[in-house]
């Protein structure tokens, strides 16, 4: 019989600790499939965050650092100007990266560091449980904002992609959403796309990817789908931002 | 190689490189700029990679990075800088990754000043960052020891798989001396086969980490530090012992200062005061054993630890003289140098007070 469907060797065989309904898990495969794919499992060395996606190290087959909280980007660029030959990835949340990160994500970017950054953004801190995000929705309920978020009293949800588009090194922007199969499915090429301009040399590459946390929101897994649908993507946009001309 | 004139920034970074050190992640900050700065031309030279960071919090954690990839990497900064990278340290200790941090001093608490100081031995000797670890500490008493002893500190990081620190207080930063670039004897290290290099053919992915979630699991981890620590301070001590020969008085003193007290101790001499100096060289290990060896002797009177701080080493001259004799305590701070004179007269004071 044809086989159809294999699991990628870009993931170990450790089942990962993630809660169910949670997209992590799909991340996590588009990204192992697209080194598989591309054959950089052998020169791709991750950085994984604090957060949700701390034990990553455990689950990607290729060589892993661990970061201080926000501090994945400077880990990945200490490793790439060490091996500039490696595919070096991070895997970020969004607590970690646009909000104790900022200043690290902001100035990988505009070195130009020849790293891709995976931006898993759920509008929500999910490991510490369910505290307000840079990237919590106004009006959307969290342990720290628990009327809902106030955007007088603490500001609009930060969109990164829009704000590292404008960075010139910045060379590929993309945000992509794994609400449903369709979307995974072009979340699957933003990523190749983005791990195959890192080894052209171009320059920065991050794609956001939109993600449901069904426990922190208080949602069923098909419930928080649907959520993400109608409440995530009007305010962030699911486009490319920047795609450089040599790959278009 | 001739004896140059060097200044002690610049003969720290270019010690570094001929440690075979070829990475360098850094901040500006005074009084160590121009470690940054001559390594910002000289490393790409050697096919190096200099980069400044957008802050020392960052600087420290792609030194994290590059040591973790396997490369000889530095970071230098001065005293408030040092206490931002204080996290990024602590995670490198926990990850047992090696590597150069550089730490000219200068006056404190928060901005304090730029001149000279030593207020940051607590954070150095006693961890700084959070968590239980030590870092081997460093501290050279002229340029041409911290030149020298740059080449040990490459060395001793990537022995022991530990981060060590060079800690030298703002005048050993600026000032001029001669300098031999002698070599120091380097020593055989294990491969690292740890690195995160991409699997390149290896089966198993290396991973680096300070994460032990399961609390057993994280106390082993500490323990099994603790054990290398203990290797450390077994086979790391480094001390000079000058003058204790029949000394009525011990001083203890590091870097610059200790030359001051050297001169004190010729002064002292020729009023017929007989005194000496335990000058450790390595702050973390400290050499305990030499002070209660002195303790021991019989022409002590008293122990005095001068210092360019309100205070801090005198501590662990305190516990490793175990109450056998009295110890005192000099220091000026936030920028100021003790005089041989005052050192002298407070010298005199504490041994009029003994007899």
């Amino acid at each position: 019989m044809a086989v159809v469907f294999e699991k990628t060797k870009g993931l170990t065989e450790k089942p990962t600790h993630y809660c169910p309904g949670c997209t992590h898990g799909i991340i996590h495969r588009l990204v192992a499939e697209s080194l598989e794919e591309l054959g950089l499992l052998d020169k791709a060395v991750g950085v994984a965050p604090v957060g949700c996606a701390v034990f990553a190290y455990d689950y990607f087959s290729c060589d892993m650092q661990e970061a201080a909280h926000g501090r994945a980007p400077a880990c990945a660029t200490g490793i790439k100007r060490v091996h500039p030959d490696s595919a070096v990835f991070t895997y970020q949340g969004d607590g970690d990266l646009a909000s104790i990160g900022a200043a690290e994500i902001v100035h990988a970017a505009m070195r130009g560091e020849k790293v891709t950054t995976i931006f898993v953004n759920n509008a929500i801190y999910g490991m510490t449980g369910g505290q307000m995000a840079p990237t919590t929705l106004v009006g959307q309920k969290a342990t720290t904002a628990p009327l809902g978020r106030d955007e007088n009293h603490c500001g609009m949800p930060l969109r990164i992609s829009e704000m590292l588009a404008t960075i010139p090194k910045a060379v590929f922007v993309e945000r992509v959403s794994v609400h449903d199969v369709p979307n995974i499915l072009k979340a699957k090429k933003a990523i190749k796309k983005a791990f195959e301009i890192q080894m052209k040399g171009l320059g920065f590459t991050i794609v956001e990817v939109l993600s449901t946390c069904p426990t922190n929101w208080g949602k069923t897994p098909v419930e928080a789908l649907k959520w993400l649908k109608e409440n995530m993507v009007p305010y962030y946009p699911v486009q490319n931002f920047r795609t450089p001309e040599e790959v278009k | 190689m001739a004896r140059e004139l060097w200044k002690g920034n610049e003969a720290i970074a270019e010690a570094a490189i001929k440690a075979g050190c070829r990475f360098f992640f850094g901040y500006p900050i005074t009084p160590q700029n121009e470690i940054p700065e001559y390594m910002s031309l000289r490393l790409p030279q050697e096919g190096g990679c200099f980069l400044q960071a957008e802050s020392e919090v960052a600087a420290i954690n792609m030194v994290y990075g590059a040591a973790g990839a396997g490369a000889r990497v530095m970071t230098s900064s001065s005293s408030p800088g040092i206490s931002l990278k204080q996290e990024g340290i602590s995670y490198i200790a926990g990850a047992e990754l090696p590597c150069v941090v550089v730490n000219i001093v200068r006056g404190g608490p928060g901005l304090g000043g730029i001149q000279p100081a030593q207020s940051d031995y607590f954070q150095a000797t006693k961890g700084g960052g959070h968590g239980d670890y030590h870092l081997v500490v460093l501290a050279p008493d002229s340029i041409q020891e911290a030149v020298n002893l740059v080449q040990e500190a490459f060395d001793i990081a990537d022995a022991y798989r530990n981060p060590v620190m060079i800690l030298g207080d703002g005048m050993i930063g600026q000032m001029m001396e001669p300098v031999e670039f002698v070599g120091v004897p380097k020593r055989q290290l294990p491969e690292k086969t740890w690195a995160t290099t991409g699997l390149r053919g290896r089966e198993n992915h290396n991973i680096i980490n300070s994460l032990f979630i399961d609390p057993a699991v994280c106390e082993t981890h500490n323990q099994r530090l603790f054990k290398k620590y203990a290797e450390i301070e077994k086979n790391e001590i480094k001390v000079e012992e000058y003058n204790l020969e029949g000394a009525e008085i011990v001083f203890a003193a590091y870097g610059t200062v200790s030359r001051i007290v050297k001169n004190a101790i010729k002064a002292l001499e020729k009023e017929g005061i007989k005194a000496g100096l335990i000058r450790p060289i390595t702050l973390w290990p400290f050499p305990k054993a030499n002070f209660l060896k002195a303790a021991d002797m019989p022409s002590v009177k008293a122990f005095m630890s001068v210092e360019m701080s309100m205070g801090q080493m005198v501590e662990d001259v305190e516990l490793s003289v175990k109450g056998k004799k009295p110890v005192y305590f000099y220091g000026r701070t936030g920028g100021m140098i003790p005089t041989p004179k005052a050192i002298v007269e407070e010298a005199k004071k504490i041994l009029g007070g003994a007899k």
